[in-house]
Parts: structure tokens; sequence; C-alpha cells
């Protein structure tokens, strides 16, 4: 079973209680997070790789498209797990994966500088700019972005309310890949809201991640738009938060994305019985989705443990708003949007483009992608 | 032993060389050769174990139907042995392990590479067609709606394994994949009221599911007599779901059909099933191509709308990174050749540094450190400056050029030191003797001298920063993009980096086929590139 190394120690007492009851012993393998996928496809397509791999969903559709992944029937237990995490995990009807969490990204708040939430971005760029008017903090609003790249990713949860999804969705809940949802009318209304925050200095290209991060637990920035992972730094670093929804530009709710975390059995596993036993009856108990959380701190994908987890009011602020998400589009096609999409944002938020232009530009050219 | 000592032991006639005083092994070596018992020995055990771990990778290549590979272990491991059993030979005995590695790492990369270019590989396309039949048949397969989730007992009777299975309002069924399911009133239950025994019949232990799962996995207990009523199935041996299939496929006209829609998906040569409507189903298989990773690798207009400008810069950045690396090398090396230079072995140690220095890994570090806003070269170095250094085209140009610089000048400076310090101080001397000033006396005399020498080195570098991919990727990802195309494609984009876009990037996946053709355009240009500066090396050294 190949896992990374942030959550093999969870993974320890499921894989010993496992040996225990059947003596199967269960082999972890740490493997580097950014290659796993790739190496699990091209290794499971020439016969070799492991029986298990732990990973996020949208690796599915490029498993399902290459054939590497065997469905994996969740039977009555689906229904212990959140909707959202199941939903995810299914790809053209069939579940792939068991779940185990979910993540998304909200918008963290220093109680310290903010004690009131807010509702929409143009409020939150105004009580940001009141903050730093007065002296108490050097950025209204702080989000990682990638001077190269931008990120389109944190930005899509505000970008929804405005009605553009990246790709619509069908009756069954199913991305669509022949309707764009970028070039609903919109897109072309969040992009020109977006240059104007980038204007009004809440966006700033030249910030990624990292100097994001370092500046609001510095307490220089009352909101950090960024997703549970970076929470116990937070705290480590005595910083009061607080978590608000994402703020809205449009007239319609914010869905961000939701990731959500599985392990995935291989097409051709040698051991397929055992792998599944495994996944199904010793990964979904709530004593190993638990352990998974402690480690990592990402909310459960399992109901029981999620209500445990959720006893901390972070966690069940971030589940609540993971459930207005919608789950990444793990289709194919989705590897055709980024680098357009992710340009254009950065274009926007320098100043460099006119988002009038930009923006439908943009669609055309995803859109002879997406045609191949 | 040096090979000149070789003819002088050979003529000294010791006493083993006398016949008839040649030991038992003496077969094994050439007559004259002074081959102790413990090299042939320690020749025999090196030997042995090559052969050893040829026959392992034979019999492994052979259960995976390898057989070209095979054939050409085979090949090799007899020409190795043949070599060092052989009495003479000895010129071969040296270059045998240098081909083999050669042969290994070189040859079978290139043509592997050749292989792929003339191929659909990629995402969709990367397994045989059998596998892509497999996939899509597990893939056919749907949990009826609705339909209840068993408790599930696997038996065995006279070697044939049959379901116990026990539904969720407590009737117990027994059925085979020959046999579909009929109740069962004399089923032995555990506590929770799952049936686990069958009179007449033997349950399997967990450890003897483990031992048959690929049997327990075929195995498909039909619902009723009526087989469109789907079958139970099973994957972790103890719960079982009743499956139909959608998707079937016919072996004599090798073809797919949807049975829900009645859509028939064919093969059409084209490395998928196809259907009329050109409705493809994923995933496909591995099939040669011919040409056509070529054609489109011309016809792609992502390469082709930039082609040129990416080419120039590639060019541009190659050159300039060589004569930039090598001047500023040669020039450090020339400094601190000067005898009267104190401290010089601190000095050199600090300028391998950045060699020392993962290239990728400097690369992410100087792409912080020149971030406009918050980079330690703007913000510390240049006083708050806002410089966009990767963003704008010219700048990101110049950095790039510069970072790689600064990664490249050590070793130019290396090799300029030990080609410097092979030249005889005399040379240098009697220039100036001759009246020549010392900077005349270095052009005319020491670095025509030092070329000859290092001008192999720097054709290589050209090589290498024509490809060079880190610096690149880690510093601007190519960026910034073109405003006027539509395409990833960006100012400091070099060949390498938009075939790794157009191939792995932004398409709709990875297209090993397309990146290989595509790998071999460059080589060619990189080839021939280097033959023609090679001759100009030549007549470089017929100078002297």
């Amino acid at each position: 079973m190949w896992v990374d190394a942030e959550r093999a120690p969870a993974l320890k007492d499921a894989v010993a209680s496992f040996k225990e009851d059947k003596g199967v012993e269960v082999k972890l393998v740490i493997k580097d997070f950014q290659a796993a996928r790739d190496d699990f496809i091209t290794q499971v397509s020439a016969g070799k790789g492991p029986d298990l791999i732990v990973g996020p969903h949208d690796w599915v559709g490029k498993f399902v498209q290459n054939g590497v992944v065997a469905p994996l029937e969740l039977g009555d237990k689906a229904s212990q797990f959140e909707d959202a995490a199941v939903q995810a995990m299914t790809f053209e009807g069939k579940t792939y994966g068991l779940p185990y969490a979910i993540e998304n990204v909200a918008l963290v708040r220093n109680t310290a500088l903010l004690p009131e939430p807010t509702a929409t971005m143009d409020d939150v760029v105004a009580a940001g700019k009141k903050v730093v008017d007065s002296g108490k903090a050097k950025y209204p609003f702080l989000v990682g972005l990638d001077p190269k790249q931008g990120d389109p990713y944190h930005l899509y949860g505000i970008q929804t309310s405005y009605g553009a999804p990246v790709f619509e969705r069908n009756a069954e809940g199913d991305y669509d890949p022949t309707k764009l949802g970028l070039g609903n009318p919109g897109g072309v209304e969040f992009a020109k809201d977006l240059a104007a925050w980038s204007k009004a200095g809440a966006f700033n290209a030249n910030i990624t991640g990292d100097i994001a991060k370092d500046a609001f637990n510095k307490g220089e920035s009352p909101y950090f738009l960024t997703g549970p992972w970076n929470i116990p730094d937070m705290q480590k670093a005595g910083i009061e938060i607080a978590i608000d929804p994402i703020p809205t530009g449009g007239s319609e709710a914010a869905t961000p994305f939701i990731g959500v975390n599985g392990f995935f059995i291989s097409a051709k596993a040698k051991n397929a019985l055992a792998a599944s036993e495994f996944a199904l009856n010793y990964l979904s108990t709530e004593d190993a989705q638990d352990a998974l959380f402690a480690q990592g701190g990402r909310p459960p994908a399992l109901k029981a443990s999620f209500e445990k987890a959720a006893s901390d009011p972070i966690v069940a602020a971030f589940g609540e708003i993971g459930k207005t998400g919608a789950p990444m589009p793990a289709i194919a096609q989705m590897d055709a949007v980024w680098a357009d999409w992710g340009a254009t944002e950065l274009d926007i938020i320098k100043g460099k483009a006119n988002p009038a232009q930009a923006w439908p530009k943009m669609v055309t050219s995803v859109q002879a992608k997406v045609a191949g | 032993m040096t090979l000149t000592d070789e003819p002088r032991t050979e003529g000294s006639g010791s006493p083993d060389q006398r016949p008839g005083r040649r030991g038992p092994w003496a077969w094994l070596s050439r007559p004259g050769e002074t081959d102790g018992l413990v090299g042939i020995l320690v020749k025999i055990v090196l030997l042995a174990v090559v052969d050893a771990f040829a026959l392992y990778a034979v019999f492994l290549l052979a259960a995976q139907d390898e057989w070209l590979v095979l054939a050409i272990g085979v090949v090799l491991t007899v020409a190795v042995n043949v070599v060092y059993l052989r009495r003479d030979g000895l010129p071969a005995k040296y270059l045998a392990p240098g081909i083999v590695l050669l042969l290994v790492f070189q040859v079978f990369v290139m043509v592997y590479t050749g292989f792929i270019a003339f191929t659909n590989a990629g995402d969709g396309h990367l397994g045989s067609k059998d596998d892509a039949v497999a996939a899509i048949s597990t893939k056919g397969q749907e949990r009826v709606p609705d339909s209840p989730q068993y408790q599930l007992s696997v038996l065995e009777r006279r070697g044939e394994l049959a379901f116990l299975l026990t539904a969720p309002d407590g009737a117990v069924t027994v059925g085979s994949s020959d046999e579909p399911q009929e109740p069962t009133d004399d089923a032995e239950t555990d506590g929770s009221g799952k049936a686990v025994g069958l009179d007449g019949y033997t349950s399997l232990s967990f450890e003897e599911l483990l031992q048959r799962q690929d049997e327990i996995l075929e195995v498909a207990v039909p619902v009723s007599d009526d087989p469109a009523d789907g079958s139970l199935r099973t994957a972790d041996g103890s719960s079982a779901y009743e499956y139909r299939s959608h998707l079937r496929y016919d072996a004599a006209t090798d073809s797919v059909t949807d049975t829900t829609t009645g859509v028939v998906y064919r093969d059409e040569g084209d490395g998928a099933f196809v259907s009329a409507d050109g409705d493809e189903l994923v995933p496909g298989w591995q099939i040669n191509v011919g040409f056509d990773n070529f054609r489109r690798a011309a016809e792609t207009p992502q390469l082709r709308d930039s082609l040129v400008s990416v080419i120039a810069w590639t060019f541009v950045f190659a050159t300039l990174s060589v004569v930039l690396c090598f001047g500023l090398g040669l020039f450090l090396a020339t400094v601190f050749n000067v005898a009267r230079m104190r401290g010089k072995k601190f000095y050199r140690v600090m300028l391998i540094l950045p060699y020392a220095f993962p290239a990728f890994l400097s690369g992410l570090v100087w792409s912080g450190m020149l971030n406009a806003e918050f980079g330690f070269i703007n913000q510390v170095l240049l006083g708050g400056a806002d410089i966009e250094w990767l963003t704008d085209p010219w700048l990101a140009r110049f950095s790039v050029l510069f970072v790689n610089l600064w990664l490249g000048f050590p070793y130019m400076f290396l090799v300029c030191t030990g080609a410097l310090q092979s030249i005889p101080d005399e040379m240098s001397e009697a220039a100036r003797m001759d009246g020549a000033s010392p900077w005349k006396a270095f052009r005319a005399v020491k670095l025509p001298l030092l070329l000859v020498s290092v001008a192999p080195l720097l054709i290589t570098t050209f090589a290498y920063n024509f490809n060079n991919f880190n610096v690149i990727y880690m510093l601007t990802r190519g960026g910034p993009r073109f405003e006027d195309t539509a395409n990833d494609v960006g100012a400091t984009d070099l060949l390498i980096t938009m075939v790794y876009k157009v191939a792995f990037g932004t398409g709709t996946g990875r297209d090993y086929g397309l990146a290989s053709a595509l790998a071999i355009i460059i080589f060619v240009v990189i080839g021939v590139i280097s033959a023609l500066l090679f001759r100009r090396t030549k007549a470089l050294e017929d100078i002297h």
C-alpha cells in the first residue's frame, strides 16, 4: 500500500488489528505525494504497483481513464459517510474509493483585529482596509497566490457566487465537460470585481501561500482565505481565529471546491480480496478515521468520526462550509483548464489585462483545449 | 601492473611460463598472462554472479512474456561469458563492461524512446488490449439499484466454490456460478444471524479465502434462472451484491455492446472501442500509429505558433549561458592562478558552492529571492524597489540567464583551472620575452591551448543548456506568457519546457508518444549542431 509520510503513522493501528484478526500483513510504502498519482498509473498499467493507494478524489478520473482502479462497492456503509464524500468518490455512476477526509477552504478571521464576521466580498475588503488604515495590520485580505501561475483553486468559491462554475453539472451531479461554466455571464462580472479588489490592494500576486501564511501568523492581516491544513500553525502562533463562510461577490451562494481524500484499490491488485476487506472493514471504522483525523487535522468523512471531531468549533465550521461546496471535478478535462485560468486571473490581479476582454478570451482558449 | 609492463614480464620467462609447469586452469588464461589462481577464482565467481543474475532475470522475463528483452538479455550474457572465458581478446575484456552499460543505459533508452514515438502511448492508452477489455467489463458491472447487501460465507464442495448468502431480512440462500441461488433452511448461523456453514460443504477460513482470492472474485451466482436479472458477486469475501452487466465484450466480433442503450463499440484500429457516433470507451490500449506523432508535432497549433520565438530564445539562452559561464569561469580561474594571490584555497571552495547545490533547489530558492515585492533582492539589496524580475518578459530572460550563470560558472572555473595548470608557465614567459603584452600573451598563446582541451566541454555544455529544464521550470515555468497567443507558452520557454507543457501539461493529459516524437526531433537538432561544432574543434587542434 502506498501512503505519504504524513498519513503513514495514523494507519499503524488499523494495520496492526488487521494482522491480528486476519493474519495479513499490510506493508506501508511511503511515497512522495507529488509523484504518487503518475507512478501508480504507469506501474499498475505494467502489472506492478501496490494493491492500495491513498489520494484525493480528483485522481479518480485519470485512474479510470487508464483502467488502473477497481470499483469499490461501499454497500450499506455508504450511508455512514458524508454524502459529499461518497459523491466525490463516484465517477460515472460508480464508487471507486473509500473516503476518509473532506477538505475545503474557508475564510479565516483574526478575531483580535475584527470581532464581527462579514458576508460579502465587498464588505470584507472594506473592513480589511479599515483595519489597515487604523494601522493595526498591513494587508486587508490574504490569499496564497503564485506570481507565475495564479491560484484559481482558492478563488473558486468567490467565483461561483457569480454563477460561473468551472463546468456545469448534469442532473446526476456529474460534471459535463461540454458545458464550460466559466463562460457564463457571471464570469466576466467576477473578473471585473477581481480587478477592482486588486486595485484596492486586497489581492496581490506576489503574495505566495508561504508569505500569506507567515503574514497572517504574525497578525498582519485580519483575513486569510485558506484550508484546514494551515490551522495548526496559526494556533501555534497564538492567533485567535474564527472561521467564516466564503464571502460572496455575486448573488448566488459560494461553493468552494471540496477535496475528498480516500483509499483506492488497484485494478490489478494481487491481493484484491484482502485489500477490499482491509479498506471496507478496517479503514472505514471509527477508530481508523479518528486516528487519521488526529494526525492530519482534516475533517473525517465518516459521520460518527466527524461528529466527535466537530466538538472543535473550527472543524465544525469547516465542515459546515464544506457542505455548501462541490467536489473538485475528477474528469480528465480539468487538466486543460488550470493554465489559462490561472494566467488570466493573474493578469487581472496585476492590472495587466482588461477583465472584460481577457476573461472571454480565456474561455475560448479553454474551450478549444477541452475539445482537443 | 600497468599495461606497459606486460611485454617485459612476458620476455622475462618466470618459472610459471615454462611449458609443462602451468596450472590446471592455465587454459583459461592466454599464454604469457600471469593470472594467479586467485585471479582465476575471482573471475569465475564474478562470472557466476553475472550468470546467476541473468538466469534470474530470464525467469522473471519469461513469466511476464517479455520475449524480446529476454532474447537481448540472453545474447548479452552469452557474449559476456565468451569474452571472459576466451583466452585472447584482452581489449574486449576491458571494453565489455563499458559496452554493456552503454547498451543498457543509452542505447536501450534511445531505442525505447524511438519505439514509443511510433505508438499512441499516453493517458488512456497505456496497457494492452486484454487489460482494456478487462477494465471495461468490470466497469460495466453495475450494482442493481436498491438491491440488498448480503452477508456472505464462502463454501466449498469437491473443489467447487459456493456462496452462502444471508439477506438483510435473515433469509438464507446458497448458490454457485453454475446454480442460481436457492433458499436453504438447514444452515448453521452464528450469534448475529449470519449463516456460516451448511451440511455437505466446508466453510473457508479467511486464510483459505486469501489463497483462492482470484477464484472467489470470479464467482458470479445468478440471482434467478433468468440471466438478465444479474448475478451476485463479492469483492471482500464477506459481503455480496447483485450486479448487472451493461457492457458485454464479444470476442467473435471484437466489439463491446452496451446492453442498456444497444450501442455497439468496435475496434476500428484506433486503440480503443469506438461507437458509430465517435464515442470512445475508456480505457483504450497501446497501438502502433506510425508517423502520426511526428505529423502532430508539426501540426499542433500550440507548438507551431510560438515555435520560431521559442527556438530563437533556446539558441540565445544556450549560447549566452555557455559564453557567460565560460567567460566568468575563465576570468576567475586566471585570477586565482596568479601565484601572488593569497587565500586561494578559501576562494576556490567558496566558488564551488553553487555547483554543489542541486539545480532545481537553487531554482526554487532564487524564485523566492526574486519575488518582486517580498524577495531578498528587491527588499534588502535594492531597498524596496519594485522590479518585476520574473514577470516582465525581458527581465525574466535576464534573470534566467543570471541564475544559470550563478549555477554554471563554478564548473567552468574548475575546468579552466585544471586546463590552465596543465599549460607550462614557460609558454607565456617565452611570449613575454618576445615582447608581447600580458593580454596578447594570454590571447595568442594560452587561450588557444586552453580551447583545445576545453572546446569539447563547451559543446556538451551547450547541448546541456539547450535542454536545461530545471532552471527554466523552477524559476519562471517558461513565463511570463506571450500575450498574443492563447497557448501556455511564454518568454523564457525553451524547446524542452514547451515540449513538456504540450506533452504532459495543459492538453488533456500525458502523451508519451508525442513527447517521444518531440524528443527525437530535439535530439536530431542538437546532434547536427554538435557534429558541426566538433568539426570546427578539430580544425582548432590542427593549428598546433
